[in-house]
Formats: structure tokens, sequence, C-alpha cells
């Protein structure tokens, strides 16, 4: 490769990711359309709420507990130093119903239900299924792909909240129950601190945008697989990198319009 | 698995979240106390307001009677203009007086409202007369310092 070819390449590049950007966007209006289609048959987007939503319960329960926990722990040890333990109930309620319990419910989703997603369309494409069902002339956007969007942008919101509370309630366990912080200093810090609106509120529209981009990603990519194993592996993985990475930014920007005013 | 069994668990997870919400809501953000209740305007004028910042509680006798709804300067008389919302439960006399005072020692500050003994209570929109300003540590270091300057050549001399 000549030194004049780099540029080339990088301008390849760069339009490369371009068209692909300009692709997605495309796809996603698309989505967005045939969403009400779709709502004619709900028991779809049920059954999809089931396999996405119902089914991540327990990793997310799960996860928040343990979050809560090492929160409460790691968090008293700070707190006490400067004699303010009875806060550890607002440092645990703010950090998770702002921050923690909306990315890390939606990096868990990406790797729990957004991969399961990738996979399933994908194969779904090797298998020519999508494209039988064109045959048909049955759209797969509003039979296959509309039913699971939906069901995960309802998920999200439902699985953060249950990921905060849960982790609230695991903070309680070691705050009160273990060390022995007074139970009514607990809640009435947190309860004092925590606005109903700026930080559960936010919250939940943090976990709403995560759902929408953490779905689309795992449909887009699935749909746009290559039609061979190593596609659907490759696209699986691209998922939940690009799912990722996009919830982490996308949460600084979030962060910076919500709570960066006092 | 059967329509009715998917239809049931997805009730139950929806309910789940639901529940998760209502928890953090009332539990954690106390929604409760968040009143609609219908609250006056009541200002107030500081030479100095130090740290306090809006939405600081409006308390008397230790209790929680109002918020601070917003601070301004006023280019006129060059002080800050305090606009509390006042619960309408609590009404105040005319001679009441405000300061500025702060929860522990480097706490956050709030106002504190000293009854006095009027018989006409305030209306929306007064203004309390008699406040006092918030303590701003550098001009206690330095009265104290200056105190300390003023005796020192007492001393000195003393000491010749």
């Amino acid at each position: 490769m000549t030194a004049a070819d780099i540029p080339a390449a990088v301008g390849r590049r760069a339009l490369g990711l371009l068209a692909t950007l300009g692709h997605a966007a495309c796809f996603f209006a698309d989505l967005a359309a045939s969403l009400p289609a779709s709502l004619r048959r709900p028991y779809l987007t049920v059954v999809q709420v089931h396999a996405v939503g119902g089914r991540s319960l327990i990793i997310i329960g799960a996860s928040g507990a343990a979050v809560g926990l090492v929160l409460a722990l790691q968090g008293y040890l700070t707190l006490s130093r400067y004699g303010s333990a009875g806060s550890l109930g607002l440092l645990v309620a703010l950090a998770l119903v702002r921050e923690l319990g909306p990315v890390l419910t939606a990096l868990l989703f990406a790797g729990r239900a957004g991969t399961s997603l990738t996979a399933e369309i994908g194969l779904m494409k090797a298998g020519e299924q999508l494209v039988a069902m064109e045959m048909m002339a049955v759209d797969p956007r509003v039979r296959v792909l509309a039913p699971r969007f939906m069901a995960g942008i309802v998920s999200m919101p439902l699985l953060g909240s249950v990921f905060s509370a849960v982790g609230i309630l695991a903070a309680y366990v070691v705050g009160v129950m273990l060390i022995g912080i007074d139970s009514g200093q607990f809640w009435s810090a947190m309860q004092d601190g925590v606005d109903v609106f700026k930080d559960v509120g936010n919250g939940v529209v943090k976990t709403l945008v995560f759902g929408v981009v953490t779905t689309f990603i795992a449909l887009y990519v699935g749909y746009e697989s290559q039609p061979t194993p190593e596609g659907v592996a490759l696209a699986t993985t691209r998922t939940v990198v690009i799912s990722s990475l996009s919830v982490l930014f996308l949460d600084f920007i979030l962060t910076a319009l919500m709570f960066s005013a006092p | 698995m059967g329509k009715k069994q998917t239809e049931t668990l997805v009730g139950l997870f929806v309910l789940a979240g639901l529940l998760a919400i209502v928890f953090l809501a009332l539990k954690a953000a106390n929604l409760a106390s968040f009143s609609l209740d219908s609250t006056y305007p009541l200002l107030a004028k500081f030479d100095n307001i130090g740290g306090l910042k809006a939405g600081a509680p409006v308390k008397s006798a230790g209790v929680t009677v109002g918020r601070i709804s917003s601070i301004t300067f006023d280019n006129k008389d060059f002080k800050g203009v305090v606009a509390m919302s006042m619960d309408s439960h609590y009404l105040f006399p005319t001679d009441t007086s405000a300061k500025i005072l702060t929860a522990g020692l480097l706490g956050d500050q709030y106002i504190g409202l000293d009854p006095g003994g009027d018989e006409k209570n305030f209306k929306a929109g007064d203004t309390v007369v008699m406040t006092q300003s918030a303590i701003i540590l550098e001009d206690l270091i330095g009265k104290v310092l200056y105190n300390k300057v003023a005796e020192a050549p007492a001393d000195g001399s003393a000491k010749k």
C-alpha cells in the first residue's frame, strides 16, 4: 500500500460508516412505521415481552441485589469516615435510580435479550424464513421485527425499575439489618433527597431510551447479518459491542441533558 | 407453553415492574409527601444570602413550612431577594423575622422563621421586613483577626 492509498482507505471507511448509519435510519423509520400494524396481533408482542422481558427478570433482579449490597458496604465505609453514615440510603438510591439502574440494566439486557434477538433473526434469515414470508406477502417487519421491538421498549423501563428497587432493598438489608444504621434515617434521608420527577422519572426515561436503542441495534444487526453460521456469530458479537458502547455514551449525553443544572 | 400461561407470566412481569416503579416513587422518593397543596408566595430581602439555593427549605421551630422558589438580586437597594412558597396551612404574623441558618457546621443553608406577636398575618406577596443575613465565615475570620490586631499593640507595650 502506498502513501496515497491511506486517505482513500480512510475515505472508504468513512463513506461506509455513513452509508450504514443512513441505512439504519431508514430501517428505524420502517420499523417505527410498522409498529401500529403489529398491534393488530397483540399476542405476538405478548409472547415477545415474555421472551425478552419476563425471562430477563431473574438475572436483572439478582444483579440489582448484588449491586445494592456492594454499594451499601462501600458507601458505608466512605460515608462513615465523614460521620454521615445516615446518608447511605440517599447515596444508594441516587446512584441506582439515576445511573446504575438504567445503565447496568441496559448492558445486561443487551447481553441477555439483545443477543438472542440477533441470533434468532439472523438464523431466520439464514434459513430463508424471512424471504419465504415475503413470498407469501407477509411483511416480516410487521410480523417478526415490530413485536420484538415493541417488547424491548415495553420491557426495559420495567426491568430498570425492578433493578433499582431490588438494589435499594438489598442496600436496606446491609445498611440497616447488618450494619445497624437507623431505619428511619435511612429512608428519610432518601426521601428528602430523591425527587420523583427529576430522579425517578428521568431514570425511567433513560431506560426507555436504552430500550429503544439496544433492541433496535439487536434487530438491525440480526436483519443485516450475513446468512451464514459465521455471519450470525459475528452479528451476535457485534450486537453486544455496539449496544454496550452506545448505551455508555448515550448515558453521558442523557446525564448531561438531565442533571447538569443543579 | 399455552397461550394462557404465557399471558399470565407476562402479566406477572408487568405487575412486578409497575410495583417497582411505585416503590421507587413512594418509598424512595416520597411522592406521598410531595404536596400539591396550595402555597402562597412570600418575599424576604437579605444583605447577604450566603450559599442559599432555590429549593432549600423554610423552617419554623425546625418544621419545614415552605420552600424557596427563586432567588433574585434587587438592583435598587442591592439586596438579595428570596421568594418563598409557603404552605398555605401555616400563617405567620407580620412581625415575623427571617434569618439564614446552616444545618450543622458545613450543611446546607435554609431560612428559619421566628414568629412575632402581631395579630395580623402575612398575606400572599408580602415581604418579611426583619431579616438577618447568612454568617459568612470569611467575614467572621476577618473580624477575629481585626480584633487580634487591635489587641496586639497593647500587649507589645506591656512587654516593653
